[in-house]
């Protein structure tokens, strides 16, 4: 396949979606793979989309960038910041050959998520080829638009299994002027404490990680709150990078064999009494688990306090079950719009 | 065609007996407050959208969440279509009953249920009015951040079932950014939680599915919104302009900046006098266009970003710029924008609120079709506009007692849409579909499209009882449509000069 910078390869992509229709047979979706481990194994002939790829249109004064699905983030994230912009929901990978199209299937948001939302969030429309072989548009590169179902924000974080997005429209934000990052030495308990009163208060906090040994923040804004929230909070400065190899899960943590689950959570809830170490982030609203207890103890532990636990690690089960009636609207949605099954089948849950 | 249900192009309805309906509910759940009399069923013939009325079969007043779940048990049983409600503000008709089906009035669920601090949130009734939940919020120095203008009223089931905006949205976001968690009941009778109390949910992202899906999908119980501490400052500067293209620009200037203001409001000429002579607001009626532009946010950064915006504003041509002495002022500024649709109400027997948006960069071109179309139409024009984010409320102003001016005005509004669509933008911004705009989804989306669309809401609802005829339009209406209004493969404004 050709890869250029800037190449349209759906009409292929179209073709491969079609001769999976007419061979009754299912396809795998992968861009830069950077997220291949997350989801159950998927059966199907290989659907590459990284030869479909190339910014369609950006203006930095509209804050839209929009972009086909193969496109690497890291390109993107040149582009937008050449012009002082960048993608506020922080995806992770974006150094490991993540694709944008990735990024939307997986949903998977970096530290600023709390503060500034998800990727779901920033996505204004997607275009995508459906089950019955159609490439369709929803939505648009406005801010605002809520004519028909929101087709494109349901794409994020449904892991291919609803249709294969090829190009994607971003609400981009500019970079922030200042930053900080601060490191204060105090427990977790303490910090999960801290953080839930600063968060009544509007302190410019961008990003909050305790890793075992400190509560890491990064304050951003203009340089006078940026300022007054450092003056505020004392602490010990730190490398900018140190974020980043949090969101790539490149930090010591991350290391070795043992299981490592990813459990969302209220962010106020206290410290999970579990076997094994714990990160946590996003305000305590995420939390790294590396732990071999049985994985329904770390499921039920969660549930209890009103969240919900995902296997990182291989797992026939990565997902936390979903309850029945709620299943069975998947199942329905899934067969209604997928109906020969052709999209990532069994990826995220056996039934869809 | 006729904005109400018709059923030849949107399909047919299940024949309903009015008193055999009555009977079974009055049977079957004996402590629900039924309306069924002509004159009890009047005042819900319509929503905020006024010009289309239509008696309901019935109107019914569940305050518990069993008598909603025993509704629509019987109504899915008898095959009943069932039309929800909230406050009943909406602008699109989104609440327009049926003759033929039930209106679902939720309104009587209006108590907060908890506020937690610890976890910014709120979880709420779908009949909460939107402001309550700032007010109940500000004993914490939280607020609810989505404000649409008829916050005071609207509820908070509606900004879900309609993904409501407002004038802060640039900065922080819809509805669907500012909620956790909806519980739903669906028409076969499941409960359904959507979204949770943590950040992200297991599965699809239903939530977002289900908000701004207009009651096509499910009934929404229960709501859990996000807080937000409030700004510890907010400043407002008022800008005067001698053309809307220079007040345009300088609108794209100040985001170029890399400034994300809190609100960034336009209005033309004929917006700003209304607004003027009904609220006394300090505007400058002589302008051709004002920008209102708000920041927030700590005291140091809004300073320092009053000082560049003054001075963008300033290079892009500004006639005057002033800053809201005091809170009092920042208030009077913002209460002429937030009044401007009933100020220009008292300078027309009647108006039409359009709602598309369109990348900001196209305005002026777009306000100087418009202004075109207001003069082949013979209709005067005030425009509102939600600047930060490209969504534009022209109001076309006309006389509902003419003959035939009602017609030209729903005319002049549908070529402002598809105006908006030819131009990259959307039909609707934050008003919703509803009854109103469902010929221009046809334009803003393929039959492939739209069949997508319905499959979706086959998933949910595969009779088709929730609210039907809103939203997505059929096939059929699209085709008949379509052959009044020539615009395939075709200059959608052949009588416009291109520029």
């Amino acid at each position: 396949m050709p890869v250029g910078c800037d190449h349209d390869a759906s009409q292929a992509l179209l073709e491969q979606v079609n001769l999976a229709r007419a061979e009754g047979s299912s396809v795998q979706i992968r861009g830069g793979a950077s997220k291949a481990f997350l989801g159950r194994p998927v059966a199907g002939v290989e659907l590459d989309t990284r030869a479909h790829r190339g910014i369609v249109n950006y203006d930095p004064s509209e804050l839209v960038i929009t972009a086909r699905a193969g496109t690497p983030l890291r390109e993107l994230s040149a582009a937008l910041e050449a012009a002082g912009q960048m993608l506020p929901c922080e995806p992770p990978h974006s150094n490991d050959g993540a694709t944008l199209g990735g990024m939307v299937a997986a949903g998977l948001s970096g530290p600023r998520r709390p503060w500034a939302g998800s990727v779901r969030d920033y996505v204004l429309g997607t275009r995508v080829i459906s089950g019955l072989g159609l490439h369709l548009r929803f939505g648009g590169e406005v801010m605002k638009n809520v004519a028909g179902y929101d087709l494109s924000r349901l794409m994020a974080g449904s892991f291919g299994c609803l249709g294969l997005i090829t190009e994607v429209s971003l609400k981009v934000l500019p970079i922030p002027r200042c930053a900080a990052h601060l490191a204060l030495h105090i427990d977790p308990q303490q910090a999960l404490q801290r953080l839930a009163q600063w968060g009544q208060q509007g302190l410019p906090i961008s990003a909050a990680c305790h890793d075992g040994s400190a509560l890491r923040l990064r304050l951003e804004g203009g340089e006078g709150s940026v300022k007054a929230a450092r003056d505020q909070l004392g602490g010990e400065p730190f490398q900018a990078s140190w974020w980043q190899d949090l969101n790539d899960r490149r930090l010591a943590f991350f290391a070795g064999s043992t299981s490592l689950w990813r459990l969302s959570l209220p962010n106020h809830r206290p410290l999970l009494a579990l076997p094994g170490e714990q990160l946590l982030d996003w305000a305590g609203a995420q939390r790294w688990l590396k732990s071999e207890a049985p994985a329904e103890t770390i499921r039920a532990a969660v549930q209890h306090l009103g969240g919900h636990a995902t296997c990182y690690s291989p797992s026939d089960t990565p997902f936390q079950a979903l309850p029945a009636a709620l299943l069975r609207y998947h199942q329905q949605l899934k067969q209604r719009l997928d109906p020969q099954r052709i999209f990532n089948p069994g990826r995220m849950y056996t039934e869809i | 065609m006729s904005i109400l249900y018709d059923e030849r192009v949107d399909g047919a309805l299940p024949p309903v007996q009015k008193q055999a309906l009555l009977q079974a509910l009055q049977a079957q759940l004996p402590g629900l407050d039924i309306l069924h009399t002509e004159e009890d069923l009047k005042p819900y013939e319509c929503d905020g959208l006024s010009a289309y009325r239509s008696t309901p079969m019935l109107v019914l007043l569940p305050h518990t969440l069993e008598q909603v779940r025993g509704i629509l048990a019987l109504c899915h049983a008898r095959q009943v279509p069932v039309v929800a409600r909230g406050a009943g503000t909406g602008l699109s008709g989104g609440a327009l009953p049926l003759e033929q089906g039930v209106l679902l009035v939720m309104a009587r669920f209006n108590k907060i249920l908890a506020i937690d601090p610890a976890a910014r949130t709120a979880r709420v009734q779908p009949g909460v009015r939107n402001l309550a939940i700032s007010q109940a919020a500000a004993a914490y120095g939280l607020y609810y951040a989505p404000d649409p203008s008829s916050q005071i009223a609207c509820s908070i089931g509606g900004n879900v079932a309609e993904n409501a905006g407002g004038v802060h949205c640039l900065k922080y976001g819809l509805t669907v950014h500012n909620l956790l968690k909806v519980e739903v009941l669906t028409i076969e009778g499941e409960s359904l939680t959507l979204g949770a109390d943590s950040l992200d949910a297991p599965g699809f992202d239903l939530l977002a599915l289900f908000t701004g899906s207009e009651g096509l999908l499910g009934i929404i119980t229960e709501v859990t919104v996000k807080l937000l501490p409030k700004p510890q400052v907010a400043k407002v500067l008022l800008a005067a302009f001698d053309s809307v293209a220079k007040a345009g620009r300088a609108v794209g200037e100040i985001i170029a900046a890399g400034i994300i203001p809190g609100g960034l409001e336009m209005m033309d000429n004929l917006a700003i006098r209304a607004a003027e002579d009904f609220i006394h607001a300090g505007y400058p009626v002589e302008a051709e266009a004002i920008l209102l532009c708000e920041l927030d946010g700590v005291e140091a950064d809004v300073h320092d970003d009053c000082q560049r915006v003054r001075a963008l504003l300033e290079q892009a041509g500004a006639t005057q710029v002033r800053e809201a002495c005091d809170e009092v002022e920042r208030v009077k500024f913002w209460a002429g924008r937030k009044n401007a649709f009933p100020a220009v109400g008292r300078i027309s027997a009647d108006y039409y609120c359009m709602d598309g948006t369109i990348p900001r960069r196209e305005l002026p071109r777009v306000l100087q079709h418009i202004a075109a179309l207001s003069r082949k139409y013979g209709l005067r024009v005030a425009n509102v506009f939600h600047a930060g984010d490209g969504n534009m409320h022209p109001l076309i102003l006309f006389d509902a007692n003419q003959p035939g001016e009602l017609e030209r005005a729903e005319a002049f509004g549908g070529e402002i849409l598809e105006l908006c669509v030819s131009v990259g933008g959307s039909i609707t911004g934050e008003h919703g579909v509803g009854r109103e705009k469902i010929n221009q989804m046809c334009v803003q989306f393929n039959s492939d499209e739209l069949t997508l669309f319905h499959a979706v809401k086959a998933a949910f609802d595969p009779r088709g009882l929730l609210n039907p005829g809103k939203n997505i339009p059929t096939l059929h209406r699209c085709a008949e449509f379509g052959a009044m209004h020539v615009h395939a493969g075709q200059l959608p404004f052949p009588e416009l000069e291109r520029f």
